[in-house]
């Protein structure tokens, strides 16, 4: 990690030795409207996209690479650097959002979204972009790869830890359980699953479709530490996730994080039409100004 | 090849499958670099990666019989630095696998390896369940991906050194059957670069795998009637080796290709597309029907698919009446 980090201050973010850091809180939920306000104008730009996936998952995002992870925005490459990997590869506006903001890539290049030649693939695509981790997009495979990670961490005797993002429909896939058993049987107590259990999937309510609770049950009942929060609320998320990071139980974690599909935008909240739709024009500016107005 | 004037009569030895080679290979890997990093999914004993897990336990995981999450696996292993190799039955390690092979692997072009035994329907009596007949053409629709078909246990041993010093995703298909011995331990193996047998300028057999050892007794029986034929052992499918098909394309005028894996998409397809590209001449395919096989000895199946020497011949004269 380099030592010039220290000294560099942006958007209220302190460069720390462990990466950018957001003290306070009122400063997180600021930075998590903006980005909020980036999914909407990014996907709105792009005319294709997955709005409502997107914006689930901006507190817990903005808690892991303002507060949780550790890494460095000029070295994505460290080798001790906390790993995560978004499984539910259709989330990508908001991680590239929030990348912008914690100075992986320049925000100037968040409008190119989608388009021809742009780093910011339609799904993760780590070609293009090293500060991912894993190139995702075929729900179902984020698990194991991060199970690989916490394996290489332990071989190399390393202290990072791998952060996993699936979705609530996502779990559907059976490899996801293929992995549930995998992991605690090695003890991966450096990895940590969060499900952004919005209860949406892409035809509909995830309940309507095939019901994946109890997930808590599910997975403690697989060996791992299960854990619910609501997934908008910082004072839940940080430090569920701290516990996490911190976890010697000798188990690995799944935080089910309740959260609302298409939230802070209220024609989009709970309305599954917004799964992969992009707003027209006159939407996004709707959009955009009750995002402003909730400043 | 021991051939006498008056009786050309070619005998092949047996020797151990490649699959046993494979696992020696990993051993002499494993012990040379601490990186390796070897997973198999419950047939560790069947593709020989427990010769490994013998060895170096605390590199080795067993994923279950799960193999979808154990290419994942490997590719998350990959992705932080490790040397992975992983295995099971061809059939399982790509069918199930291929999704993960494609998001996972060949797409982040992740250096992650991978071998599947019992390629093919030589493995016998477990029938089509268990027998690989499309791995090849799977893992070739890949891109970026390697695609070795070693021919004996030396080919074998000396491909997984190549992999593991090779910066890509590699699949190697290995066999359950013994195999017959056609080189020595000095011989040496490049990935795509193939092993030519013979100058002969009548007709070029292209063929990988076991279908070599056949080749080469198609070879000797051709010599008897006078056709000189040359054998292309092309244990690197891709990417392949275009200028032995080119030089073989204009100094023979006429191809066989001869595997042990479907028509559609195998060894053929792409010598074909070779020859296409460079110099067309005719061409005759010795290959799996568009059918699966059966249960039988390995012999049998080899026989009744239409896999062993005489159909190599019979495809040879019927190339040669095409030849201009
Ligand atoms: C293997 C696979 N099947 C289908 C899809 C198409 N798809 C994209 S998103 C989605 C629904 C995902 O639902 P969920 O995981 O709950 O995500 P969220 O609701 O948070 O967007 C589907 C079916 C896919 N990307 N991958």
């Amino acid at each position: 990690m380099s030592a010039t980090l220290v000294t560099k201050v942006t958007n209220n973010v302190k460069l720390t030795p462990a990466g950018p850091r957001i003290e306070s809180t009122a400063e997180l939920k600021r930075l998590a409207n903006r980005v909020r306000i980036e999914i909407i104008k990014m996907i709105g730009a792009a005319a294709s996209g997955h709005p409502g996936g997107s914006l689930s998952e901006v507190e817990l995002l903005a808690a892991l690479y303002f507060r949780v992870l550790r890494h460095d925005p000029s070295n994505p490459t460290w080798r001790e650097r906390d790993r995560f990997i978004l499984s539910k590869g259709h989330g990508c506006p908001a991680l590239y959002a929030i990348l912008a903001e914690a100075g992986y890539i320049d925000p100037a290049l968040l409008p190119t979204l989608r388009k021809l030649g742009s780093p910011l693939q339609g799904h993760p695509d780590k070609r293009m972009l090293p500060a991912l981790e894993a190139s995702t997009g075929s729900l179902g495979q984020g698990i194991s790869v991060g199970i690989g990670m916490a394996l290489a961490a332990r071989l190399d005797k390393l202290d990072y830890h791998t952060f996993v993002m699936v979705g609530d429909g996502e779990i559907q896939e059976g490899q996801n359980w293929e992995a549930a058993m995998f992991a605690p049987y090695h003890k991966l107590q450096n990895l940590t699953v969060i499900v952004d259990c919005n209860r949406q999937q892409l035809d509909g309510f995830t309940k309507d479709i095939l019901a994946v609770d109890p997930l808590p049950a599910k997975f403690s009942s697989f060996g791992w530490n299960a854990v619910e929060i609501d997934g908008h609320n910082f004072d839940e998320v940080i430090p569920a996730l701290e516990n996490a990071r911190a976890n010697s139980s000798g188990k690995p974690t799944a935080i089910i994080a309740h959260t609302v599909k298409g939230k802070g935008v209220s024609f989009m909240e709970n309305n599954p039409k917004w799964h992969g739709v992009a707003p027209k024009p006159e939407e996004v500016a709707a959009a955009v100004k009750e995002l402003e107005s909730a400043k | 090849m021991a051939t006498t004037p008056t009786r050309p009569k070619f005998e092949l030895k047996m020797g151990p499958a490649t699959r046993e080679a494979y696992g020696q290979a990993l051993v002499e890997l494993g012990t040379k670099n601490p990186n390796l990093v070897v997973l198999d999914a419950d047939l560790a004993k069947s593709t020989f990666s427990a010769k490994f897990q013998e060895k170096f336990p605390e590199r080795f995981f067993t994923c279950g019989i799960a193999e979808a999450n154990m290419v994942s696996i490997s590719s998350g292993l990959a992705l932080c630095g490790k040397l992975t190799f992983a295995s099971s039955f061809a059939v399982f390690l790509c069918d199930k696998g291929y999704d993960q092979m494609r998001t996972c692997v060949a797409y982040p072009r992740v250096n992650a390896k991978f071998c599947g035994s019992h390629g093919g329907i030589s493995i016998g009596e477990d029938g089509p369940s268990q027998q690989s007949v499309e791995d090849i053409a799977l893992m070739c629709a890949l891109d970026g991906f390697t695609v070795l078909v070693p021919s004996d246990e030396f080919c074998a041993r000396a491909l997984v050194h190549r992999m593991a010093e090779h910066n890509g995703p590699v699949y190697m298909r290995t066999g359950r059957a013994k195999a017959p011995i056609i080189y020595s331990a000095q011989d040496s193996f490049e990935i795509g670069k193939a092993k030519v047998h013979g100058d002969g300028r009548d007709v070029a057999i292209v063929a990988c795998g076991l279908e070599v050892g056949y080749a080469l007794q198609a070879q000797a029986q051709l010599e008897e009637e006078g056709i000189r034929a040359r054998v292309i052992d092309m244990h690197t499918i891709k990417p392949l080796d275009e200028a032995a098909i080119a030089k073989a394309a204009s100094e023979c005028g006429a191809i066989v290709s001869a595997e042990e894996h479907l028509l559609d998409g195998g060894l053929g397809a792409h010598v074909a597309q070779a020859v296409a590209k460079s110099r067309p001449v005719p061409m005759e395919f010795v290959a799996i029907q568009d059918t699966y096989a059966e249960s039988g000895t390995p012999d049998q199946l080899m026989e009744k698919y239409g896999l062993t020497a005489p159909y190599i011949v019979k495809a040879v004269r019927s190339v040669l009446k095409r030849k201009s």
